[in-house]
């Protein structure tokens, strides 16, 4: 109840917090998005770069967020940017690993049936094994968004606005209350995009006919 | 030229490897307009391989293929594919692509084509190969395997092309299917006078199709010659075995 209270009560800096976190983690989520789908494509098309491609984004997804915002600040700064960047390439591993794992698990034969009717390179990416890959390419789209809406939330540490900064806020004055607040919006965010996109899938899966 | 009987494949000595096995030595062959070329022979013998240099989809590492007059190795290999109709074992048709989408193929390849036009040549292919209309806009994964098999054949033959190649299409359904697609097959080639070069495994099916047979060993043509010849003069055991029912 406290809860629903604070939530009424500071209901125009919750908004701003939440609206400011929806642009943050929107943004992050375009760029990781347009930047892993070509990088998957092209390493789908790269079989010797992919092991490394991989492998880097691995390595980056494994140091810990909150020292990757730290690492950032000498070449970025503090405040908004520095948390685009960071979840960005935090967003990255989900979405280049199931494009270039989509890609390529296309059936062989049936790509060599589409070479052997005459398509060309790019008629075979962007006609076959492009959509055929998309279901697995949008499960990828799904867990990174979640993923970057969620880790939004340590965005504030760095200076950055977002609902980090009420639990922040909340953490520094020991208002539980308002850390509780912070973060069930964020859950919220999160949960709402992942359902919102859920439906996305289900729209193309039934355009491609699979089920 | 006479176009009767003008030569549309021909393949000069090619020899082709896979990994470090050489699965065709020195094959030479040619195929006249019109021909019913059946190819034969034992799993690995490089029958597959050998049609697949048909549609440049295998590039000999050692002699030339020729088809309508155009060189494989210098050819826009793109084009020339469009106006070969190609067909396979389980027909492999385009999982996300509807019955429609999948008989239009290769004419979108080249242009833009309008709904009007590919519904009519959908039910036109579809008629062709006995299919009701209604099922062009079902997905492949909702037919049966005699009917993904004629889609198959319906979207080689869209582009209206003067060669069909056809790798086991009749492996993959049932012997009563097969049979009525094998009378189907005949009449399409009388119909359409299209030069067809067909791989199969079952000799019954080769002797009722083919005008010509390539019996194929260890990446050589074995013996050819129509049914009749082979049945009267196999070449050897290994003939005589395969032939024999």
């Amino acid at each position: 109840m406290q809860l629903l209270q604070i939530l009424w009560e500071r209901r125009d800096f919750f908004l701003t917090c939440l609206l400011e976190h929806i642009r943050i983690s929107l943004t992050a989520v375009v760029c990781a998005g347009v930047l892993g789908i070509l990088a998957g494509i092209w390493i789908s098309r790269h079989k010797k770069a992919a092991g490394m491609v991989l492998g880097v984004i691995n390595v980056i997804y494994t140091i810990p967020s909150i020292s990757l915002l730290g690492f950032l600040i000498p070449f970025t700064g503090i405040g908004n940017k520095t948390a685009i960047i960071a979840l960005t390439v935090y967003g990255l591993l989900p979405i280049v690993r199931n494009t270039y794992t989509g890609l390529t698990n296309v059936d062989a034969s049936v790509l060599e049936v589409a070479e052997g009717l005459g398509a060309d390179k790019k008629q075979i990416m962007f006609g076959i094994r492009f959509p055929l890959a998309l279901p697995m390419i949008i499960s990828g789209f799904r867990n990174m968004v979640v993923m970057i809406i969620a880790m939004g939330g340590i965005a504030s540490f760095i200076g950055a606005g977002g609902l980090g900064v009420a639990i922040y806020r909340g953490i520094t004055t020991y208002n539980m209350t308002l850390t509780a607040a912070g973060s069930v919006l964020i859950a919220a965010l999160a949960l709402l995009s992942d359902w919102l996109l859920s439906k996305a899938e289900k729209a193309v899966n039934r355009r491609y006919g699979i089920e | 030229m006479n176009k009767e009987n003008s030569v549309v494949i021909e393949i000069r000595n090619c020899t082709a490897v896979y990994g470090k096995n050489r699965v065709l030595r020195e094959v030479s062959l040619t195929v006249d307009k019109g021909e019913f070329v059946v190819i034969i022979g034992p799993s690995g013998c490089g029958k597959t391989t050998l049609l697949k240099m048909m549609n440049g989809l295998v590039a000999p590492v050692k002699g030339e293929v020729i088809v309508n007059g155009e060189n494989l190795s210098q050819g826009d290999l793109t084009a020339l594919r469009r106006r070969i109709g190609y067909a396979v074992q389980g027909a492999k048709l385009f999982p996300h692509m509807t019955v429609e989408d999948n008989i239009c193929y290769v004419p979108c390849l080249e242009r833009k084509m309008s709904r009007e036009e590919k519904r009519a040549l959908a039910e036109k292919m579809l008629d062709l190969v006995e299919i009701p209309a209604e099922l062009a806009g079902r997905f492949p994964r909702q037919l049966s395997g005699g009917q993904k098999q004629r889609v198959g054949i319906a979207r080689a033959m869209a582009f209206e092309p003067e060669i069909l190649l056809m790798d086991e299409p009749f492996g993959a359904v049932d012997e009563i299917t097969r049979r009525t697609l094998q009378e189907e097959m005949q009449s399409l080639r009388q119909k359409t006078g299209i030069t067809i070069v067909f791989i199969t495994h079952d000799i019954e099916e080769a002797f009722k199709l083919g005008s010509r047979i390539l019996i194929m060993k260890d990446g050589i043509i074995w013996q050819e010659g129509a049914k009749e010849e082979l049945l009267s003069n196999p070449k050897d055991e290994f003939v005589r075995r395969l032939i024999c029912r």
